[in-house]
C-alpha cells in the first residue's frame, strides 16, 4: 500500500519531470530541458527564499515562543496558580491548531481586508486610521502578514508538545533548583531545555517539513501575490500542475522541492543521533 | 494491562498537592501569568471577531462595522450557511473520514513499527526515512499520479480514496514516532515473555500494547484532527456536493459573491465547534503522553 499510494507517485512525477506534457497528448520526452529552465527560473528560486520566511515564521519563531510559554506554564502558573489555569491557557494557545486551515485563512483574510476588515476598523478606532493598510494585498505587507498568520496557528504545537515532554521530568529536580536558590531562567536553560531536547526536533523535524510544503494559507489568502511576493514551491508547482497546464515542468519544481526536504531530513535526524549519542556519554 | 503505569505521568492530585503547597506568588509570577494572559488574548482576537459578527445581521454590520456589538442576535447568518451546504451533511461526511483514517492509521502504524522497532531491522533509519517520504512529499506532486491511479479503479469521487490515502500518509508520521518509542522498549521485558511461550501477536497485545497506550491515543486525536483539517486532496477528489467535508465547505463561500460577511463568520463559528468538542473530550490524554514516544 505505501509502494502503491508513495512510490508510485514519486517514480512517475520524477519521469514527468524530464517530459512536455500538457495532460492530454501522452507525455513527451525532452530530457534536461524542464530542469535547466528551472536553474534560470528567477520565480522559483524567489519561491525558495519565501520558504525561507516561512521556516521562520513555522519553526523557529513557534518553537522560541513555545519553550518559554510552556516552561512558564509548567514551571510558573501550574505552580502557583494551580493546574487549571495552565491547562486553560494551553488550550487557548491551542485553539488556532483546531481550525480547519481553509477555515482559518478565510477568517484572517477577512480580517485583514482592506476596505470593511476587522483589523483596520480596530486601528481607526483607537485613532491610528492612518496607518489602515490593505494588508494582504500590497507586496510591503503580504508576507509578513502571512508569517504572522503561520505563527498564530503554529504556535499551539510546540506549546502542547513540550508540555506533556516536561510531565517527564521528575519535579524533585525543580524543587531542588529552587532550594538552590536558582531563578526561573536558570531553571529553564539546566532542567528545562535538556529534558524535553527529543520534543524540540522532533516538532523542528516536522514543522521544517510543513513549512517547506506549505500550501493551503497561500493559496487562500494569497495565491502567492502580489506579484510573486509571497509565492512558495508548492504554490508554484500547483499553478504549473492545474492552472497553465505545464505538468512537466510542475513536476519538476515538486520533484525539486521533496529531494530539498529529503536532504533537510536526513540532515535532521544524523544531527538527532549525534546529540543522542552525546547524550549517552 | 497492569503494565500501563509505567508511562503514566503524575496524576492530577499531585499537581494540585504541589499547586497548594507554596502559593508565595512572587512579582514575577504576576509578570508572567499577565504575559502568557496578554498573549493568549492576542491568539483569541480572531475568534473574537468571529463570534462578534456571526450572530449580526448583515445590514447591522455594514452600518457599524466588524467591531460593534451586535444590535439584536439573529441566527440568520449561521442558518445560511447550514441550510445552503447541508451542513450536519458535510460533518458526517468528516467525521466518518477522519474517524476511519485515525483508527487505520494508528493500527498501520502499530503493525508497522512493532515490525521495524522490537525486531530491529537492519537498515530501520533508512526504512523510516522511506517511509516518511509519505510525509515529505508535496501533496500537489502525489494529486496527479493519485487523481489517474483512482480513477483507473473508479475510487474517483469516492470517499474511500481519501480514507486510502490519508492512513498512509499519517501513518508514516505514526510509524516514524512509534518505532522510535519501541526501539527503546526493554528488551527484557520482551525476552521474558518471549521464554514464556508468548507468540509475537500475544507480545504486541499484551505487552506492547498496554505500554504505549498514551502515545496511541494522542496519535489517534492528531491524526482525526489533522484529517478533519485536509484541505487539498479532498477538495480534488471530491467533486460532488454530497461527498464533500466541512473545510472545503466553508472555502467554497469565499468564492460565492452571495455570501456576506456574517455568513462567512457564522460558517466558521459552527465549523470549529466539532473538532473543537472533539479536543476538549480528549483534553486531558493529549496532555499524557504524546512524546513518551519522541525519545528516538
Amino acid at each position: 500500500m505505501l509502494a502503491w499510494i508513495i512510490i508510485v507517485p514519486t517514480v512517475w512525477n520524477i519521469y514527468l519531470s524530464f517530459t512536455r506534457y500538457r495532460g492530454i497528448r501522452p507525455p513527451q520526452w525532452i530530457g534536461g530541458y524542464n530542469w535547466n529552465k528551472l536553474i534560470h527560473d528567477a520565480t522559483f528560486w524567489v519561491s525558495f527564499r519565501n520558504s525561507i520566511w516561512m521556516i521562520i515564521a513555522m519553526v523557529v519563531v513557534p518553537i522560541v515562543l513555545g519553550l518559554f510559554i510552556s516552561s512558564l506554564l509548567f514551571d510558573v502558573i501550574q505552580k502557583k496558580f494551580g493546574s487549571k489555569t495552565a491547562s486553560t491557557l494551553r488550550a487557548v494557545y491551542y485553539i488556532p491548531q483546531l481550525l480547519p486551515i481553509a477555515v482559518a485563512a478565510l477568517a484572517m483574510g477577512w480580517i485583514l481586508r482592506p476596505t470593511d476588515g476587522a483589523l483596520n476598523a480596530l486601528l481607526k478606532s483607537i485613532g491610528l486610521g492612518n496607518l489602515s493598510h490593505n494588508w494582504l494585498g500590497s507586496p510591503d505587507t503580504a508576507l509578513i502578514m502571512l508569517m504572522i498568520i503561520m505563527i498564530w496557528i503554529q504556535l499551539g504545537y510546540p506549546v502542547v508538545i513540550f508540555m506533556s515532554g516536561l510531565q517527564r521530568v521528575d519535579p524533585e529536580l525543580y524543587e531542588a533548583a529552587n532550594l538552590d536558590g536558582a531563578n526561573w531562567f536558570q531553571r529553564f536553560r539546566a532542567i528545562t531545555l535538556p529534558s524535553i531536547k527529543p520534543e524540540i526536533f522532533v516538532v523542528a523535524l516536522t514543522c521544517t517539513i510543513a513549512a517547506l510544503k506549505v500550501f493551503g494559507p497561500v493559496y487562500m489568502l494569497t495565491r502567492g501575490g502580489p506579484g510573486t511576493s509571497t509565492i512558495v514551491p508548492s504554490y508554484y508547482s500547483y499553478s504549473q500542475f492545474f492552472q497553465t497546464q505545464q505538468v512537466g515542468y510542475g513536476a519538476a519544481i515538486s520533484t525539486a522541492l521533496t529531494i530539498v526536504i529529503v536532504i533537510v531530513s536526513i540532515i535532521f535526524t544524523n544531527v538527532q543521533q549525534r546529540a543522542e549519542r552525546e547524550d549517552e556519554e | 494491562m497492569t503494565n500501563a503505569t509505567i508511562s503514566a505521568s503524575p496524576t492530577r492530585e499531585d499537581y494540585k498537592k504541589m499547586a497548594k503547597v507554596k502559593k508565595n506568588r512572587s512579582a514575577g509570577d504576576w509578570v508572567a501569568i499577565v504575559i502568557l494572559i496578554l498573549g493568549g488574548l492576542l491568539m483569541l482576537f480572531p475568534f473574537v471577531v468571529i463570534l462578534l459578527n456571526a450572530f449580526k445581521t448583515s445590514a447591522d454590520y455594514n452600518g457599524a462595522g466588524p467591531l460593534s456589538w451586535p444590535k439584536e442576535f439573529t441566527l440568520s447568518g449561521i442558518m445560511k450557511f447550514w441550510t445552503a451546504s447541508n451542513f450536519p451533511e458535510k460533518v458526517w461526511n468528516s467525521v466518518w473520514t477522519s474517524g476511519l483514517v485515525a483508527i487505520f492509521a494508528v493500527l498501520l502504524s502499530i503493525l508497522n513499527s512493532f515490525a521495524l522497532g522490537i525486531g530491529r531491522v537492519k537498515g530501520r533509519r533508512w526504512i523510516i526515512l522511506l517511509i516518511m517520504l509519505a510525509n515529505m512529499m508535496p501533496q500537489e506532486a502525489l494529486l496527479y499520479p493519485l487523481y489517474i491511479m483512482f480513477k483507473a479503479i473508479g475510487l474517483y469521487n469516492s470517499q474511500w480514496a481519501i480514507v486510502i490515502i490519508f492512513t498512509v500518509i499519517q501513518s508514516a508520521f505514526g510509524t516514524y514516532l512509534l518505532s522510535s518509542v519501541y526501539g527503546t522498549f526493554p528488551k527484557a521485558i520482551l525476552e521474558a515473555a518471549a521464554l514464556d511461550g508468548a507468540s509475537r501477536w500475544k507480545i504486541l497485545k499484551d505487552v506492547v500494547f498496554p505500554i504505549s497506550r498514551p502515545t496511541l491515543s494522542v496519535m489517534l486525536v492528531f491524526f482525526f484532527i489533522w484529517t478533519w483539517n485536509e484541505y487539498m486532496i479532498p477538495m480534488a477528489f471530491l467533486v460532488d456536493n454530497s461527498t464533500q467535508t466541512v473545510p472545503i465547505a466553508v472555502s467554497a463561500l469565499s468564492g460565492d459573491k452571495l455570501m456576506d460577511v456574517t455568513t462567512t463568520a457564522g460558517a466558521s463559528l459552527i465549523s470549529i465547534i466539532p473538532t473543537l468538542i472533539f479536543y476538549l473530550i480528549f483534553q486531558r490524554t493529549l496532555s499524557r503522553g504524546i512524546t513518551a514516544g519522541a525519545v528516538k
